[in-house]
């Protein structure tokens, strides 16, 4: 193993992220750290992950779209981040794509995901 | 180069730069050569690769054969001792440093890629030239290109200096300095670093230099070299 890629698994290590097993198609809560002035709070974004980059390694990332006040919206937020707080699944969907990028051209009934009814956890992965 | 994910929520990207086995194999000095230097050697080389004269070189300190060597100007009072090996802590968290590398070769580059010309125009009767230098000087009168014009040519690998880059971690045990940014070079080139010139250096500066032997002491000019290493330049 190269240096680099010790340091990211040492820093993986250290962060202690508890990364929830989820995938593109899936709704997520993600808790995000906001500051402001002096005082920090939670914000919560919730939108259906639409892409999910870079794997395990520590610049692994991730898009949530939502729809907000008719307006799509999308945010891409570092898997790894120390401002995320929690990232939580909401609903499990159906989809037959790895990058749902399709869903930006799509508005209301054509940008619905099916709910995936059969999910089962990976090994090793909580749900 | 890698991230740090920061507690305060931010990400720093990173330059991983390895002190590899980096020791004094020389020292010039006023009287002998008029100046004052620590040659400073790094990396391992083969014995049995390495020339005869430069074999007698590293006997002479009882070190073994450097990949790389290089001189660093220092103070007359900030001289190390031949044989020492400098460690990562020699440079403080925060504070600035100068990289200098040989920058990637880019071969033969037009001049809007060397000299970021902006070509011609895509349209309005231009053929074949859109990404040409255009004209290169006057008439008749001169009646020649003048010396130094930008024109197309060799780009890249060359020596560069990247200044004021901000040391963010450093690594003792393995000999890893993290800079914020990246630095001239490909991965796994070597580089040399130095106390940034256009920056004061912080006040607890180990001088003459941050040694494997344990001695506590500071230097204004010691720097060190480095292999970049891995994923990293």
């Amino acid at each position: 193993m190269d240096i680099i890629a010790q340091l990211e698994a040492e820093q993986i290590a250290s962060l202690a992220k508890t990364i929830p097993d989820f995938k593109a198609g899936d709704t997520v809560r993600v808790g995000y750290k906001v500051t402001e002035g002096t005082r920090s709070r939670v914000q919560a974004y919730e939108g259906v992950c639409i892409s999910r980059k870079g794997g395990s390694t520590l610049a692994a990332s991730f898009t949530v779209r939502k729809i907000s006040f008719g307006e799509g919206v999308e945010r891409v937020f570092p898997l790894y981040s120390t401002n995320i707080d929690s990232i939580e699944v909401v609903r499990r969907g159906r989809v037959r794509r790895a990058k749902l990028y399709y869903l930006r051209e799509r508005r209301g009934k054509s940008a619905r995901i099916a709910e995936k009814t059969n999910y089962k956890p990976k090994n090793g992965a909580e749900a | 180069m890698t991230r740090l994910f920061l507690e305060d929520g931010k990400q720093v990207p990173v330059t991983v730069l390895q002190l590899d086995s980096l020791q004094v194999v020389a020292q010039r000095t006023a009287e002998k050569d008029g100046y004052t230097a620590v040659q400073l050697g790094a990396g391992t080389a083969k014995a049995n690769r390495t020339t005869a004269p430069m074999r007698g070189h590293f006997a002479k300190a009882s070190v073994a054969p450097k990949r790389k060597i290089t001189e660093f100007r220092v103070s007359p009072d900030n001289l190390i001792g031949v044989g020492e090996e400098i460690t990562a802590d020699h440079y403080l968290e925060g504070q600035f440093v100068d990289v200098a590398g040989t920058s990637i070769g880019k071969g033969f580059a037009g001049a809007m890629k060397r000299h970021n010309f902006g070509g011609l125009r895509a349209s309005h009767g231009v053929s074949i030239s859109h990404r040409s230098h255009g004209s290169t000087g006057q008439c008749q009168d001169p009646g020649k290109v003048f010396k130094g014009k930008k024109m197309a040519g060799h780009l890249g690998a060359v020596r560069v200096t990247t200044q004021n880059l901000q040391v963010v971690r450093t690594d003792a045990d393995r000999g890893l300095i993290m800079v914020k940014g990246a630095v001239p070079g490909s991965k796994g080139g070597w580089v040399t670093i130095k106390d940034a010139v256009k920056k004061a250096a912080p006040k607890d500066l180990p001088l003459p230099a941050a040694l494997k032997s344990a001695k506590v002491d500071a230097a204004p000019e010691v720097a060190a070299e480095a292999p970049a290493e891995g994923a990293t330049e």
